[in-house]
């Protein structure tokens, strides 16, 4: 039942990128376009997903268990160190380059898109590349 | 500043927004998880099975959605103007950055603020102005 509402969660999640924008990566790039014509649009998408998310979190914490009885897994991790600071500075970099982040990267190849699968599989080497550096250290 | 207001979108990017508070909403209130896109993935990496099947389940939503969302309304367009071997060097930044920086766009910027984290606050504006720079060189100074 968990993973259906997990399936659930992640077609909303795609659903919300779509009519938002997000999941257009011209859209994405005219927003992070500060310094030309801006477009700031996906200002509103964070506002709008905060507006609820600060509510949902909030409560669920103060709950202490989900709805239906399971534990949280949320991280409190609070550290704010050089780590942080350089993987998202090279995050953004690389956001800013093709317009896509993750969530609307993964929603691009479900629409069949060679490019938007093109950037999946860098983005998996990304990850497994951070893994096999990890392990060696 | 200059606003291009003629692609200005306010409510549908509200909605929109609304919409991935809610799927955050109730991926916390069922599974007791963090919807952040970029350790959900790197998750299935990790060889711990028990915690496998929602992480593909939440990310088989996520895929299936522009399909699922086809059958009833038109879907909006998308224009990757980024070259082939941009979108190589662009996925491979945003794997690796995301894993150094412990999150991406939803799990520092939708699930981090909404918990009002400094932490992710402090991601956020980073990889925020990551990407207004580099928009930046490539629209203004490269281009």
């Amino acid at each position: 039942m968990k993973n259906i509402y997990a399936l659930l969660a992640g077609l909303i999640f795609g659903f919300g990128l779509i009519v938002s924008g997000m999941a257009n990566p011209e859209k994405v790039i005219g927003f992070l376009n500060i310094f030309g014509r801006w477009d700031p649009s996906l200002a509103f998408v964070l506002g709008g997903a905060i507006f609820v998310g600060v509510f949902s979190f909030k409560y669920i914490v103060k709950r202490e268990k989900t709805l239906l009885g399971g534990s949280l897994h949320l991280s409190n991790e609070k550290s704010i160190n050089k780590r942080l600071i350089f993987g998202s500075l090279i995050f953004g970099l690389g956001w800013g380059v093709a317009g896509f982040c993750p969530g609307p990267a993964l929603v691009s190849l479900g629409m069949g898109s060679l490019k938007g699968a093109m950037f999946v599989i860098a983005m998996l080497a990304g990850m497994l590349a951070f893994k096999l550096v990890q392990k060696n250290n | 500043m200059d606003i291009n207001w003629a692609v200005f979108t306010p409510w549908s990017s509200l909605l929109g927004g609304i919409m991935i508070g809610l799927a955050s909403a109730l991926l916390v209130f069922t599974n007791g998880r963090s919807a952040g896109i970029s350790g959900i993935v790197a998750g299935v990496f990790n060889v711990k099975t028990s915690d496998l099947s929602w992480r593909l389940a939440f990310l088989l939503g996520l895929l299936v959605a522009p399909v699922s969302y086809s059958l009833f309304f038109a879907l909006p367009e998308s224009v990757i103007e980024s070259s082939m071997a941009g979108l190589v060097v662009a996925g491979f930044l945003v794997g690796i950055g995301t894993r150094i920086g412990g999150g991406c766009t939803s799990g520092h910027g939708v699930v981090g603020l909404s918990r009002l984290s400094i932490r992710s606050l402090v991601a956020t504006i980073t990889f925020m102005v990551g990407g207004f720079v580099i928009v930046y060189f490539m629209k203004h100074v490269f281009s």
